[in-house]
């Protein structure tokens, strides 16, 4: 999948502003952004259920614009809240949709897989919302597509059911289907995908494997750890090379931020040692992908 | 942990067999609409309320057997409460919960996705009037054979252009306008458009008016054909084409997925 200088504008609004993003066969991308980036939009131009203002699209070698009909077989497509029949009942969904496909999964198989087999008689409006991304999910998948379009595909899903979705998708990736997912969770992003795309506002802000975007710069590491709130730090800012900071962002949760080395942390825990406390959760560490998406898109919210 | 051996997802799309997936969404709608039970008091109940009642109570003077009179009136009904408000309804509610796009995300071409709602609709009108059709023989009715041919035309124009304006409506509307609205023009229609009292009956410009009413046509026609087994008017015919054709071409326009 190839988009290039993607525009969407809705009235007087941009939603999409000159975006681009490459998938490749076989690999899992994701979309990040916070709400109202432009992840769905970008998203529904790719199904062919929007239109574009400007920039190109293929999908598959297809323009989903023009030839939605050739396209729609080779995709799976889990939309942002899912989709069926207010009453009709979760096996008789999935089994109207698997019979739009040639070589289908079993329903009742994937019904099993998903943790939908109790829940097999009971009409759409009745399923949690969690049982009904599920079943959202089982109709993307059961056509045996080339690519699946996942829109934030573990909002509402408890941590088990979100485990299983992780699962699936590493099989999707594995069997050589091309996933596009857009998210929230960070750790869904760092967990799965091969290049994660960051995006606000409609543009892209940032790009790389998770490994990449998190990667550390030598000066910018972070040492963090708990301990009693309020500890004076003065003693230990003194016994700190030049330029490491210490904070305490939060009571009792510290952070020392600067070049990080073998000295600083013997530093950090003798120190402890002389207040008589104990550092808990010592951690030396890259950054998250959530630290990056803050940095770049902002704490405040939309 | 579920682990699912290699393979197990490896792509092979492909479109279904169009007569597979038309007889599968066509099954699921209908089936959908018999098992909902505000859609049977509205397409079932009802009508057979009404037909029972005007046959048995002497409310209005109709001519003997009053049956053959109501019977007609009452079939223009049921096609009117399935194929326009509850078809709105249903396509209304259905946008809500996404069912369109969902649909519209899989290898059903559109022409058939219309096919399948097409279909679902006549099996659902085909099972009323059967219900209808035998509770009013066995109240004594006598249809005129040679009308029935008619009657069915009519039928099947009738439910496609009834069928047009509940798009309409339950395309463009968020669902619980459609709702109110669909059941306010439902009620309208059936006390001032030509079904529960025959155009003929109604002051001069209201008569007029009545009679190039989609329901009003429908009735008329229907009476026509079954009563006194005659050929309906073209009028008739040309009334249920106009707004069934012009229902579709705005609706072409203004239905919107979700």
């Amino acid at each position: 999948m190839d988009v290039s200088g993607l525009v969407k504008r809705f009235g007087p609004t941009t939603a999409v502003d000159g975006l681009s993003l490459r998938l490749d066969q076989g690999t899992v991308l994701a979309l990040l952004g916070p709400n109202g980036a432009g992840k769905t939009t970008t998203v529904e131009i790719c199904e062919g259920f929007l239109r574009r203002d400007a920039g190109s699209v293929r999908v598959l070698g297809l323009d989903p614009a023009t030839s939605g009909d050739r396209l729609r077989p080779r995709v799976g497509v889990m939309p942002q809240g899912g989709g069926a029949y207010p009453g009709v009942r979760a096996e008789e969904m999935l089994t109207l949709v698997a019979a739009c496909a040639a070589n289908p999964l079993s329903p009742a198989w994937l019904l099993d897989v998903l943790g939908l087999e109790s829940a097999r008689r009971t009409p759409y409006k009745r399923l949690s919302g969690g049982q009904q991304q599920r079943l959202s999910l089982a109709c993307a998948l059961v056509g045996r597509p080339e690519l699946v379009f996942l829109d934030e595909p573990t909002a509402g899903l408890d941590p088990q059911a979100r485990r299983l979705v992780w699962e699936l998708v590493a099989a999707l990736r594995a069997d050589g289907v091309s996933v596009l997912l857009t998210t929230h969770v960070m750790e869904e992003a760092e967990e799965l995908a091969d290049h994660v795309v960051i995006i606000d506002k409609g543009r892209v802000v940032a790009e790389g494997s998770p490994r990449q975007l998190t990667a550390e710069q030598p000066d910018a590491a972070r040492l963090r750890f708990r301990a009693t709130p309020g500890l004076d730090t003065s003693e230990l800012c003194a016994a700190l090379p030049n330029g490491c900071r210490i904070d305490e962002p939060s009571p009792g949760a510290y952070q020392l931020s600067g070049r990080v080395d073998p000295q600083v942390v013997s530093a950090v825990t003798a120190w402890c040692a002389r207040q008589g406390v104990l550092a808990e959760e010592l951690h030396v560490g890259r950054r998250s992908l959530e630290d990056v998406f803050l940095e770049l898109t902002g704490r405040e919210l939309r | 942990m579920t682990t699912f051996p290699a393979g197990t997802f490896a792509p092979a799309p492909g479109r279904g067999r169009v007569g597979r997936m038309l007889a599968t969404h066509a099954r699921t709608e209908a089936v959908l609409t018999l098992r909902n039970s505000e859609q049977i008091l509205l397409t079932l109940l009802i009508p057979l309320a009404l037909l029972v009642g005007l046959t048995l109570l002497t409310i209005f003077s109709l001519p003997e057997p009053r049956v053959d009179s109501v019977a007609p009136r009452i079939f223009a009904l049921a096609v009117m409460s399935s194929a326009f408000t509850g078809q709105a309804i249903a396509l209304g509610f259905d946008r809500r919960y996404g069912v369109v796009k969902r649909l519209a995300a899989t290898a059903l071409p559109r022409w058939l996705l219309l096919a399948g709602r097409t279909s679902a609709a006549f099996v659902v009108v085909a099972v009323q009037l059967v219900v209808l059709g035998v509770v009013a023989a066995a109240l004594g009715w006598s249809p005129s054979a040679t009308g029935i041919v008619w009657a069915v035309l009519l039928v099947v124009l009738g439910t496609l252009s009834f069928g047009a304006l509940g798009v309409l409506l339950g395309g463009a509307l968020k669902a619980e306008i459609v709702l109110a609205l669909a059941n306010l023009v439902w009620f309208v229609l059936l006390l001032a458009g030509g079904i529960a009292v025959p155009a003929s009956s109604m002051p001069g410009p209201l008569a007029d008016i009545v009679t190039f009413l989609p329901s009003g046509a429908l009735a008329e026609g229907l009476h026509t054909a079954l009563t006194d087994g005659t050929a309906p008017h073209w009028t008739v015919f040309a009334t249920l084409l106009a707004w069934g054709g012009a229902a579709g071409a705005l609706a072409t326009r203004t239905t919107k997925l979700a």
